[in-house]
């Protein structure tokens, strides 16, 4: 593939396709956050690279698209603290991390 | 050369990520989420990121990857299942998705982006990105600090109820 902002674009929308693939089909809690974390990923990949071939006269600093995917990456380390924090919690409760089974989620 | 290379990161994301979304082994799974996120490190790296490279490899495969995959290991016993759903929830998801991706393919080919100057040269961005953070963007800096210490404080407090609630 050609070294181009294009293909970068590709290579995120791919990425984002298959993390909402593996979010809409796994079943295990885990699974899903796996899902997520490829979609943020796409995201800030997609950020970086509009940061390197976009225009400079429009963006004003081109730094500006790393900084957004330095705070993707510091959001995606505090949803997956707290996402697995809930997953031990019913899986201490339920014995299991199947998604179809939290039903009742009340007490 | 360069050609070469970019062509070895982007296969090193694509292929594992599929593994990611179709292996029926959960632990399988975890391990090529490492391998995407290595290959999107150097994606960063070759986009002059090098700072960004940098964080993905401590944050995404120190922590985040450490924290999924201590996640199997202590939700599994006895056999290890990926558990999907079944089949017409699958279709509906591989439609969904494909119409997506179409979407989006269809969107970054066809518009016209306001290229810049590509040859730009590279420098070191890591100075100039702590000028941001500690500037322009100190204010979503701080509340990002914030962020992280509730959900420390959040995944705490939600950990120690259920097992008190054990008890």
């Amino acid at each position: 593939m050609p070294y181009t902002l294009t293909s970068f674009l590709l290579v995120s929308s791919l990425l984002f396709c298959l993390g909402i693939f593996t979010v809409l089909t796994r079943r295990n809690a885990i699974g899903i956050l796996m899902g997520i974390e490829l979609v943020l990923n796409a995201a800030g990949l997609n950020f970086v690279a509009f940061s390197r071939f976009g225009s400079e006269f429009q963006s004003g600093n081109p730094l500006n698209g790393q900084v957004f995917t330095l705070f993707v990456i510091a959001i995606a380390a505090a949803e997956v603290a707290v996402a697995l924090a809930i997953v031990l919690s019913l899986y201490s409760r339920l014995k299991t991390i199947d998604v179809a089974e939290f039903k009742d989620l009340q007490r | 050369m360069k050609q070469v290379i970019f062509s070895v990161f982007i296969l090193m994301t694509i292929i594992p990520s599929f593994w990611v979304a179709l292996s029926s082994n959960i632990v399988h799974a975890a391990f090529s989420l490492l391998v995407t996120f290595f290959g999107i490190a150097g994606l960063y790296v070759l986009l002059g990121a090098d700072f960004i490279g940098v964080v993905q490899v401590i944050i995404y495969i120190g922590g985040i990857l450490v924290l999924i995959i201590f996640g199997v290991m202590m939700t599994q016993r006895g056999r290890v299942l990926a558990l999907s759903v079944q089949l017409p929830g699958k279709i509906f998801g591989a439609v969904l998705s494909a119409v997506i991706l179409a979407a989006l393919c269809f969107a970054a080919v066809k518009t016209l982006w306001p290229l810049g100057s590509s040859d730009r040269e590279l420098v070191p961005t890591s100075a100039a990105l702590g000028d941001l953070l500690l500037g322009k963007y100190l204010i979503p800096f701080e509340a990002a600090s914030l962020l992280l210490l509730v959900a420390l404080v959040g995944a705490l407090l939600i950990v120690r109820k259920s097992v008190e609630g054990e008890k």
